[in-house]
């Protein structure tokens, strides 16, 4: 276990090497660059462009930049945004409680719906209740985020007139009443989320229950006279969800990741918002720090999930 | 009515022969504007009638929370780095110049005590000179007062190349020295008529020296003041997240009485201007919406709800949007460079075809069906402030008129349909942004060519390439690898000096300059150039706006540019909140005075 844990993290030092210089080249050589905004403004002159890009270190040759960029990030030096002037952590660390909140709830909550109805549904299959959740799953997972969105501000926000869609980072008011606020405001973004992921979810989770449910051993369950309870909650659910861990941890990365499109139409100040304007301004030092950071946690997650994989399923073995 | 007259009429109202009043319906009677009227008087020495703006709460604060939506948030909040407007925004909740720009383009004092003119003294009759007069009394939002060294440091500050401020363009050709403590001279090195660059509007805000002056030069970066701003504004900073919020609390030592009236200020920023609109029309979450790039259409849907909470509100500004044509040749390779000044254009060095063309651009369907109240149609290159805009040009669209035009030039319609002279077709290639109302405006502009004979090919690139200063690649608006392009371009002062650089010859874009000159349509023209310089150095304001007025003619009637929409500025506003907007400053200007009606 030991010497399995040690080959793969040796193996991820390699990947993560070679992600960042693909990262790095293609930023390199996409078109644009963070002071473009100022060349097309009459009242700034051409050179103050030009200094800031020397300023920037901008005008070196790419392998001088990404060699700068690594040492760096070795000694734990984020970088320096060009748009904003202050340190890259400060400003991931600013926007990543937001997007843990909700993203993280969402993923809770896109479990506790998943969970249940996937288990009820393999339990009854072609039931009235399964086929009512194969239909909702297929029209979940068939609408994009930025289509519900849309539709549940419409209808909540501006006919009913009953949540806000501008999500704020500094509600007022204390005690309960910030809790309620928050929830106001957190509860379309976390519902859009948690439904496209709740619907993916059933539909694994069904799948992995009908396949046990079948197995003789719940058969065997079954004839010692167990209550059915017992035997869904005991024998079935607890082997049919290992796949399911494995998704769950996989997809973990996204948490920090967030929404790039839910959180663009509610205005959360996550990292994905962070993101797509830092790729916009052309603000490399931001895009390669969250995208780095990205990587690493696919990586991480991956061998989580396999360890995990092991842990639940003793039949594997690590070599 | 030639300039003589008009000199002697304003003549007569100085000396009190005619009413104010009089001269201005006299004025309106010719066919000129009034607020046109009026600034003719000031032109000739009048002092500005300015009517006070209207504010009625009797004391500073109480009123709440002012929660300001940008859909651009500000990323920095140092007036001296601002990259675009945003920027300036965030800043300008905070900082504060001497003078500031109004609606009209008028000058305001804010931190300076009085605007300087020639008859107070201020403005140097060689036009070598200005003094400032700063009010009195004015602090800090950290105690510390206000003094004309914090003016000279902004100076230093942002002429030092070592700073890389983007506000170097309005100090770096002046000097500026302490006269006493409430009063700088700022000095030029020849006769500049535009003198209120330096200190004035939004490259003019001022940064406190006591806070500041460690950081000058290479290591402006490292300022904990970037990021934590210390002003003389009427809010306060609390709070910035880049790109998300700037929060401000109200400052309660501000050098204006009962001022500013709300006790706080939220600036959230992100998400769309379509939702912006919603949230200040349609739920009222917020009270003010910045630059609602919006077709008209939705705005007037939102307006028009049964029980709308805002309202829109269209700011006359500087912006143009035109299509230039291209005065050399975008197809041939002249020492690794297309569009070389070495070539002439294959189509366009005939005047016949782009005269055709500007009878070609059917501007009123395009104010109509695209831009409605935020897009004018226009013939002028120059549409704003009054002074300096032309009454003689005009615009019309007329496919008759443009084949016949074509016709006599001797360019044949051929078995296609497509004219041709001298085995050359009518060929032109249309590039401009990717962007809905540009798309649509293409397609008017294409419909009418193929009309009268000319065979256009559109092509869209997406912006953040085509605005780009990306030296190897040949899609950006500077390269111009195209015949004829499409995008707006701004007059930032109300003074068009700078603006209409982009026509003189020494400005060509060029790989020499690594197409960073202005003059992107190559245009040449002896007569333009001379009419400029003679305008860099003209003290006369009148004669100075004739000259602007015969450039503006110039270009469009040659044409080098075809004017199309001239675009306002557009804000969403609560019903309830009164604010003063400027097309000439940045839409905080008058932040100060804003108000909630109760």
């Amino acid at each position: 276990m030991g010497r399995y844990l040690l080959r793969r993290l040796l193996i991820a030092v390699p990947s993560l090497l070679g992600i960042s210089v693909v990262l790095f080249a293609v930023l390199a050589l996409a078109p644009g660059d963070p002071f473009g905004e100022l060349a097309s403004n009459p009242n700034v002159p051409p050179d103050v462009a030009a200094a800031l890009r020397a300023k920037f270190g901008l005008d070196d040759p790419i392998a001088l930049r990404y060699a700068h960029w690594l040492v760096a990030m070795l000694h734990g030096d984020w970088g320096f945004s060009f748009v904003s002037r202050m340190d890259v952590d400060t400003l991931i660390l600013q926007r990543l409680p937001a997007t843990l909140l909700i993203i993280g709830s969402s993923q809770v909550l896109a479990l506790m719906i998943a969970l249940p109805v996937g288990v009820y549904s393999a339990v009854r299959p072609y039931s009235v209740f399964d086929q009512i959740a194969n239909l909702l799953a297929f029209i979940g997972f068939s609408l994009p985020t930025f289509f519900t969105g849309l539709l549940f501000i419409l209808l909540f926000s501006i006919y009913l007139d009953w949540l806000p869609f501008v999500y704020r980072t500094d509600l007022g008011g204390s005690g309960w009443q910030w809790y309620w606020e928050e929830f106001k405001q957190a509860i379309m973004p976390i519902a859009v989320l948690a439904l496209v992921q709740a619907a993916s979810w059933t539909r694994y989770v069904r799948s992995s229950v009908l396949e046990v449910i079948r197995l003789d051993y719940v058969t065997t369950a079954r004839a010692k006279g167990l209550p059915e309870r017992m035997v869904v909650i005991k024998h079935v659910v607890r082997n049919a969800l290992i796949p399911v861990v494995t998704l769950v941890a996989l997809q973990m990365p996204a948490l920090f990741g967030g929404a790039i499109v839910t959180e663009q139409i509610f205005r959360i100040p996550g990292i994905g918002s962070l993101l797509i304007s830092s790729i916009l301004a052309n603000d490399t030092p931001v895009i390669m720090a969250v995208t780095f950071v990205f990587a690493c946690l696919v990586i991480l997650f991956n061998l989580v999930a396999d360890i995990l994989y092991g842990w639940l399923d003793p039949r594997i073995a690590y070599r | 009515m030639n300039e003589q007259d008009l000199r002697d009429l304003a003549a007569a109202v100085r000396a009190g022969r005619v009413s104010r009043r009089a001269f201005v319906q006299r004025m309106v009677g010719l066919g000129l504007t009034a607020p046109f009227a009026a600034r003719l008087l000031a032109a000739s020495g009048m002092a500005q009638m300015a009517a006070p703006a209207e504010y009625k709460p009797t004391k500073a604060g109480g009123g709440g929370s002012l929660k300001v939506l940008f859909w651009q948030a500000p990323t920095l909040l140092n007036p001296h780095f601002a990259v675009g407007t945003k920027d300036q925004e965030g800043a300008r909740i905070f900082y504060e110049p001497l003078a500031a720009w109004d609606r009209d383009g008028n000058l305001v004092p804010v931190l300076a005590a009085e605007i300087p003119e020639i008859e107070n003294g201020g403005v140097a009759p060689d036009g070598l000179s200005v003094i400032w007069k700063l009010k009195k009394d004015v602090q800090w939002h950290d105690g510390q007062p206000f003094t004309a060294d914090d003016v000279v440091f902004n100076w230093e500050y942002a002429a030092d190349p070592a700073t890389a401020a983007t506000t170097i363009g309005s100090y770096r050709n002046v000097t500026v020295e302490k006269v006493d403590p409430l009063t700088v001279r700022v000095r030029f090195s020849k006769p500049t008529p535009f003198w209120a660059s330096a200190f004035v509007g939004q490259f003019g805000m001022i940064i406190p020296k006591h806070l500041f002056e460690p950081y000058k030069g290479a290591s402006s970066r490292d300022a904990p003041e970037n990021l934590k701003p210390v002003g003389t504004g009427p809010y306060r900073f609390v709070e910035f997240r880049p790109g998300d919020l700037v929060k401000g609390e109200r400052n309660p030592s501000y050098h204006l009485p009962n001022r500013p009236y709300f006790d706080a200020i939220e600036m959230k920023g992100g998400g769309d201007a379509v939702s912006a609109a919603r949230a200040v029309i349609q739920t009222g979450e917020y009270d003010y919406a910045w630059n609602l790039q919006v077709e008209d259409e939705i705005l007037l849907k939102l307006e028009g709800g049964s029980n709308a909470k805002g309202r829109v509100e269209i700011v006359p500004g500087g912006n143009i949007e035109h299509i230039e044509l291209n005065n050399t040749d975008p197809w041939t390779d002249v020492d690794g460079e297309r569009s070389s000044i070495k070539t002439k254009h294959p189509l366009f060095s005939d005047p016949a075809v782009r005269k055709a063309l500007t009878l070609l651009v059917d501007r009123a369907s395009i104010e109509a069906h695209i831009y409605g109240r935020t897009g004018l149609a226009t013939g002028n290159f120059i549409n704003n402030p009054p002074r300096f805009v032309s009454k003689n040009t005009h615009w019309e669209f007329n496919i008759e008129k443009a084949n016949q035009m074509l016709e006599q030039a001797g360019w044949r319609r051929g078995t296609d349909g497509i004219r041709a002279k001298d085995n050359k077709k009518l060929k032109l290639v249309f590039q401009t942004s990717i962007n809905a109302p540009r798309q649509k405006t293409q397609a008017i502009v294409k419909q009418a060519c193929q009309k009268a004979g000319i065979d256009m090919e559109l092509k869209s690139i997406t912006a953040s390439v085509y605005f780009s200063s990306d030296v190897a690649n040949p899609d950006t608006y500077a390269k111009f690898y195209a015949d004829m392009q499409m995008f707006t371009t701004t007059m930032g002062e109300p003074d068009p000096g700078l603006f209409m650089r982009q026509f003189l010859s020494t400005e060509i874009a060029s790989k020499d300059n690594k197409w960073q000159g202005r003059n992107i349509t190559r245009w040449r023209n002896e007569e333009y150039d001379k009419a400029f310089h003679a305008a860099e150095g003209e003290l006369d304001p009148i004669k100075r706006a004739a000259l602007f007025i015969e450039m503006n003619e110039m270009v469009v009637g040659d044409p080098t540019v075809i004017p199309v929409v001239y675009r306002p500025g557009v804000s969403a506003l609560s019903r309830r909140l009164r604010a003063n907007l400027s097309g000439w400053d940045n839409v905080l200007w008058d932040l100060r005075n804003w108000y909630r009606e109760t």
